[in-house]
């Protein structure tokens, strides 16, 4: 019991918490900026996969991590045009749709990624981004080591936390997508196009996923293998509905979740006569209790999931 | 060029649309066969020798397609209702694993206790729906991501159970649980393959769920519910009860297939034992147009090309991850083709 508290002390597990944190934040604002224009996007998964694969790939055959990170939002991106061209224009379904990108793309990341790598007993390694001290602030104590001695993704995750809570809420542009998932008709009467809106959150939203995969393979871990995504897809689009679609309160719920993870990894150390598995699905376990707890007051914009045609209701 | 809503949908249409669909997914994935230096003519030649060539192959395919059509008619009759259950591959597991725990130790003789387990095997899968589905009615909460989460639990929830209490000890540190009885496993259909009467007991579950879909108030209620749910609870449909039958119908026919899996192939459970007979099923529903008897169809072509592609891997060095992508894009282009069977391209 007293080692439980005070794992709760350790720098490493604070530490760990922005790192478990950052390819969900990326996942999370991606799925966020798709949903508030109204478009659910479940394609995330697998355009995760994706993004992991293709930055990998690309630091592997020559690349630089920033290069990779390129080519992987890219790749989100392209997935995303996909996804938005079957929802958008042609107004399918948005569930099949999402689940056909993700079978897709996760298929097409592990085709490639075999077709391109001799895979032997172990998979190929690249050099990742290492932890990057920000002069003066990495020294302040205990902040330092938590806040100040991350990756560079992890800093431009958060900076992607303000720009699109500030795009969203105090440009032009965020109250048009914003509309848009609440009323196309409205933004039709303004004399915008709805549906190019929702294309471009979309596309926009699926590189930011495709940075959130990226994470997985350059930075929290230097290999590419199959499954490595392990749900954090559907994770994320748990945790938008538990932000009220809101990036603020999104930074917190990935926040929130990252802290049980990296506690639960370590609880499974030091307590004793439990079987681990009781412990990895407890993230999955708080995703539904999270779900459930917010589901009544949720403000779920008005016409997510519902296509926009011209002149049909 | 708009699109407009076709009056009447003609029957060929429908009937043409997954053909369409799937060639237009082999096109598409010949590309990436190409990319692998291969003719892709001489590596889908390859799938379908490895699929039908010879008495093994074919009954092999059959094997693979048997848990396919019961976890495609789940996804079916869900997605008739607009349940979207995502969690087909959860159900698989917790009837798989309900099987080899009550069929271990069962003392029934061999017909009664295979019923009893296949019972117990439905029963396992449809609990497992039934929470997602309470969530939705009771509180609202969207199954989508309850279901797919769901997935995730399970399988360690497997894993926890195959390690733990139902290890199978003769195993050899394997992670196996206990087998069924072995006066409880399926008859071989074929003898001397792979081939088991479950593949019966899918095809009856096709036959059934047919009845029950278009003669039944049931079967008019779910329609009615995914058609139009406001204009059905108007029409004095009570939704929850409805939306509550289908899922414990869609939860108990993909733990059906997890049941006859256990009994007809595997003997115990394995966390490896399924390669996503959950998520195929999805690709499998969509394929058939939520059509029970095109389920049956669409589940062989799907276990076609998995099966089909193992040996073509093997013949060409192809990666065998191309039956995946072929999958995929067969539900992509599916849902485009359904999209014109529906509306009409008018200038």
């Amino acid at each position: 019991m007293i080692e439980a508290l005070d794992l709760l002390m350790s720098e490493s597990l604070w530490a760990a918490v922005l790192r478990i944190a950052t390819p969900l934040i990326f996942g999370v604002l991606g799925a966020l900026l798709c949903e508030r224009s109204g478009v659910l996007n479940l394609g995330i998964e697998g355009i995760m996969t994706m993004g992991a694969m293709t930055g990998w790939l690309t630091v592997y055959l020559g690349g630089d991590l920033w290069m990779g990170l390129v080519i992987a939002a890219l790749a989100g991106a392209l997935m995303g045009l996909l996804h938005a061209g079957l929802t958008v224009p042609l107004g399918l379904s948005q569930h099949v749709s999402g689940l056909g990108i993700t079978l897709f793309a996760s298929a097409l990341a592990y085709y490639l990624y075999r077709l391109i790598v001799e895979v032997g007993e172990t998979p190929p390694t690249i050099e990742p981004f290492r932890p990057y001290a920000v002069p003066v602030l990495s020294d302040i104590p205990v902040l330092g080591p938590v806040l100040f001695t991350q990756t560079a993704p992890t800093y431009l995750a958060l900076v992607t936390v303000a720009v699109l809570a500030y795009v969203l809420a105090r440009t032009p542009l965020g109250l048009a997508i914003r509309m848009t998932g609440e009323n196309p008709h409205a933004v039709e009467a303004q004399g915008l196009n709805p549906n190019a809106l929702r294309v471009g959150a979309v596309v926009a939203g699926s590189a930011l996923m495709g940075l959130g995969g990226a994470f997985l393979t350059t930075a929290a871990f230097n290999s590419f293998f199959p499954e490595m995504v392990q749900g954090r897809g559907w994770i994320c689009i748990a945790l938008v509905v538990f932000a009220s679609w809101q990036p603020g309160k999104a930074l917190v719920g990935a926040l929130l979740f990252a802290f049980f993870d990296a506690y639960q990894l370590r609880l499974q150390t030091v307590v004793e006569g439990v079987p681990y598995q009781l412990f990895l699905m407890a993230p999955y376990v708080l995703s539904i209790v999270a779900l459930i707890l917010v589901a009544r007051r949720a403000e779920v914009p008005e016409a997510l999931m519902a296509p926009y045609r011209r002149g049909e209701r | 060029m708009r699109l407009e809503r076709r009056e009447t949908v003609p029957l060929t249409l429908v009937a043409t649309a997954p053909l369409a669909a799937v060639v237009a997914a082999l096109v598409l994935a010949a590309g990436l066969i190409a990319a692998a230096g291969v003719n892709p003519l001489a590596a889908y030649g390859e799938m379908l020798r490895g699929a039908f060539g010879s008495r093994l192959s074919l009954t092999e395919m059959l094997t693979r397609a048997t848990p396919l059509i019961l976890t495609g008619l789940a996804a079916a009759v869900a997605f008739r209702a607009r349940l979207w259950n995502i969690g087909g591959e959860g159900q698989f597991f917790m009837g798989a694993l309900a099987t080899a725990w009550i069929g271990h130790s069962l003392a029934l003789p061999g017909l009664l206790g295979m019923a009893v387990l296949m019972i117990c095997g439905m029963a396992a899968g449809a609990l497992l729906l039934a929470g997602p589905a309470f969530l939705r009615l009771r509180f609202g909460v969207d199954e989508v991501v309850t279901t797919l989460l769901l997935n995730f639990i399970v399988i360690l929830f497997v894993g926890l159970m195959i390690e733990g209490p139902l290890r199978d000890p003769l195993a050899f540190g394997w992670p196996q649980s206990v087998p069924v009885d072995s006066a409880y496993r399926l008859a071989d259909l074929v003898p001397r393959t792979r081939l088991h009467m479950g593949l019966l007991v899918a095809l009856a579950a096709a036959g059934v769920v047919w009845l029950v879909l278009t003669r039944t108030v049931f079967g008019v209620e779910t329609r009615a519910a995914g058609l139009n749910a406001r204009a059905a609870a108007f029409a004095g449909i009570s939704l929850p009860r409805t939306i509550m039958g289908v899922a414990l119908l869609s939860g108990a026919l993909a733990g059906l297939a997890g049941a006859i899996e256990v009994m007809g192939v595997t003997g115990g459970v394995t966390t490896t034992m399924s390669p996503g007979f959950g998520y195929a099923g999805i690709v499998v529903a969509m394929l058939a147009a939520l059509h029970p008897a095109g389920v049956v169809a669409a589940a062989v072509f799907v276990a076609t090309v998995f099966v089909g592609a193992d040996a073509m891997s093997r013949a060409t060095g192809v990666p065998s991850f191309i039956a995946d992508v072929i999958v995929a894009l067969s539900l992509l282009t599916m849902l485009v083709a359904l999209l014109f069977t529906t509306y009409r391209v008018r200038r």
